[in-house]
């Protein structure tokens, strides 16, 4: 299935979102664990070619919203409008191909893997050929092996990854795998990426090159993004929108001016300490 | 923006690097043109025919095993049914080539295999590894329960057909190791190229975050299934490989659940997700005994007979492999790697 390739032209520039096509529509959705309700009733719109921010204390939701974007949790109601697609729940096994890939709070590479060939798996959905004709390397399985190769190098190097690209994830520093992820999310040119804390566990310079690629990602990949992040600072200079969770509820929603001056935001969020500079250990 | 980042070391390990195939091809080379210099009948039926079909058992394995992460107990009985398999195509298709009925055989084991992978689309680890013993079980008991299959000799021991390939039959020692060696070489190099394609991608990408992978396009259900299935068809002709040019009989008792277990220990102590490292780990365990029954009769004497060789064999092994899962979870093929790279550093060059 071919990716919709989105036109930069068609929306006029990145801040003029407003008239833009809607890529993502959440209606209602609610999702609970046992007793534990971890989003409800939220309804969520993100245009084509936004930087759509969620924000919110620890716990409030902002993973689950992913989780059931990208189809791993699979919501109790509600409704999920994929371009013009609604599902009840998304098929997690066509989300690559719908256009949609994402990063992990707590990464979730393949170890076993190089960067370089963690990167190639982004592409997988994209390949046609058996396996006899990849290892005869024959006709569209060679087409196919050098499209995933030239593609993810570009990707690579676009994320300054060039001088690591041969070593296996596990041995590279955190901050790194962070941008492998987001690597192999980008490979697959996903019109809607969904970024899980990019940033977190990060010094100030890893946060501010990762900052770049995000507004990359929109600028020259072509993605519309969904953007979870704690440091206030980098949301409110990045996102065109920002929606915030509080205990599973949107309790705000708009340009970050106008949630900075929501009373119930301060309340709930920004006035109180959060967990954002806790550098968590990579998943060794 | 800057493009700064973060000061990385060159990569440490040059290993990955460096092109990978001149030290195969010598190893081919050296197999076909250098053993045959010195090798006596012994080395060839005692040493080399189990050591060969192991490898090759072990390579079908750790593609299900190292590569995808599936756990399985059933080797052997895949094994098992690539041999009758072949044996039966053989015999009851006129006319039928050799290399065909292997071929045969390797699919049919594939599609066992596929039946008992379905569970591995639910279960995971223990409860899978306890899953495949059931293929071990039911084709144990199938082969034994219908004499159809060893086409109703009264022993359920039959002899294998004649190594006839185009008219060219192998025969001797050195014949049959030469045909074994090719089968081995030749499925080592379709296994060694299928992990570095997409579908091998595939498989460690499932086995290190099967959501992960799921969500990025990789089909999980079909990769599984598909490592069933080519790792049954390895198994399967090594299997053939087993009784054609091994024991020269086919019987259902030597593929047994220690027979399982020994190839699974195999990957272990070899290296998990590595070619070579079935070969270490086969060569060990085939040489393993041998060694120890001539170091047992030179320090005991008569009074280390067959019993207490096997005990202390089965003694060894489960301590090497406590050894290995603790120091070096990686196997013989990544203590190979730690030494070269150690002598590298040495060297002035480098
Ligand atoms: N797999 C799960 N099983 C049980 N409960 C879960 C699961 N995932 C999330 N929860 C619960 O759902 C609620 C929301 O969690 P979620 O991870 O979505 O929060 P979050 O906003 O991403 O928090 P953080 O900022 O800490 O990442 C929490 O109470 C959490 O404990
Ligand atoms: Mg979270």
């Amino acid at each position: 299935m071919g990716l919709v390739s989105t036109n930069v032209a068609e929306w006029g520039g990145a801040k003029s979102a407003a008239r833009a096509r809607q890529i993502l529509t959440l209606r209602g959705v609610t999702l609970s664990f046992g007793g534990v309700t971890a989003i409800s009733d939220i309804d969520l719109d993100v245009a084509e070619g936004e930087i759509r921010a969620i924000i919110g204390p620890n716990g409030a939701g902002k993973s689950s919203l992913i989780n059931v974007i990208s189809g791993v949790y699979r919501p109790d109601r509600g409704t999920i409008a994929i371009g013009d697609t609604v599902f009840a729940d998304v098929p997690g096994s066509r989300v690559a191909r719908l256009g949609i890939a994402r990063t992990y709070q707590n990464l979730a590479l393949f170890k076993g893997l190089t960067v370089l060939e963690n990167v190639e798996t982004g592409r997988a959905a994209t390949v046609s050929s058996t396996f006899i004709e990849q290892v005869i390397g024959i006709g569209r399985a060679r087409r196919e092996e050098a499209d995933t190769r030239a593609r993810s190098e570009a990707v690579i190097d676009a994320l300054h990854l060039t001088s690591v690209r041969d070593r296996l994830v596990g041995t590279l520093p955190y901050g790194v795998q962070k941008r492998v992820e987001l690597a192999r999310a980008l490979v697959s040119e996903p019109r809607l990426l969904l970024l899980d804390e990019p940033m977190a566990g990060m010094t100030a310079g890893e946060k501010q090159e990762m900052a770049g690629f995000v507004l990359a990602a929109r600028d020259r990949f072509n993605a519309s993004i969904v953007l979870i992040e704690h440091d206030i600072g980098v949301v409110m200079g990045l996102s065109d929108r920002i929606a915030v969770l509080d205990y599973g509820r949107k309790i705000a929603d708009g340009t970050p001016d106008a949630v900075r001056a929501d009373q119930r935001v301060i309340d709930a969020y920004l006035g109180v300490a959060h967990d954002d500079d806790i550098i968590e250990e990579s998943n060794a | 923006m800057t493009t700064a980042s973060i000061p990385l070391p060159r990569p440490a390990s040059a290993i990955g690097r460096v092109p990978t195939w001149p030290l195969p091809l010598a190893v081919i080379v050296f197999a076909y043109a250098g053993i045959p210099l010195f090798a006596s009948d012994y080395l060839y039926d005692a040493i080399l025919a189990p050591f060969l079909a192991l490898s090759l058992a072990a390579v079908g394995l750790n593609i299900l095993t190292g590569y995808a992460g599936q756990v399985s107990l059933g080797s052997a009985a895949f094994m098992a049914v690539g041999a009758y398999a072949a044996y039966n195509f053989n015999l009851r298709v006129e006319g039928l080539p050799l290399l065909a009925s292997i071929v045969f055989a390797g699919l049919i084991a594939s599609a066992v295999g596929v039946v008992f992978g379905l569970p591995s689309l639910r279960l995971k680890g223990f409860y899978l590894a306890v899953s495949t013993l059931a293929a071990q079980f039911f084709v144990q008991w199938t082969l034994t329960k219908f004499s159809w299959f060893s086409n109703y000799n009264p022993s359920g021991v039959i002899d294998a057909p004649a190594l006839n390939v185009f008219g060219y039959v192998f025969e001797g020692p050195h014949g049959r190791y030469l045909f074994s060696l090719s089968v081995v070489v030749a499925l080592t190099v379709f296994a060694a190229r299928l992990v570095k394609t997409q579908t091998g991608r595939n498989f460690i990408a499932v086995r290190d975050n099967e959501t992960a992978a799921r969500i990025s396009g990789v089909p999980v259900l079909h990769t599984k299934l598909l490592a069933f299935a080519i790792s049954s068809f390895i198994i399967g002709v090594a299997g053939v490989l087993w009784a054609f040019a091994y024991l020269r009989t086919v019987e259902p008792h030597g593929f047994n659940l220690d027979r399982s277990f020994q190839i699974l220990f195999i990957i272990i102590i070899g290296g998990l997700a590595t070619i070579r490292g079935a070969f270490f780990g086969a060569a060990l365990i085939v040489v393993l005994p041998l060694v120890l029954s001539r170091a047992g009769t030179f320090l005991f004497g008569s009074y280390f007979d067959s019993g207490v060789l096997d005990m202390s064999q089965r003694i060894l092994v489960g301590a090497l492999i406590i050894v290995f899962l603790i120091a070096e979870p990686d196997g013989l093929a990544a203590l190979g790697n730690r030494i070269a790279r150690r002598l590298r550093l040495k060297s002035p060059t480098n």
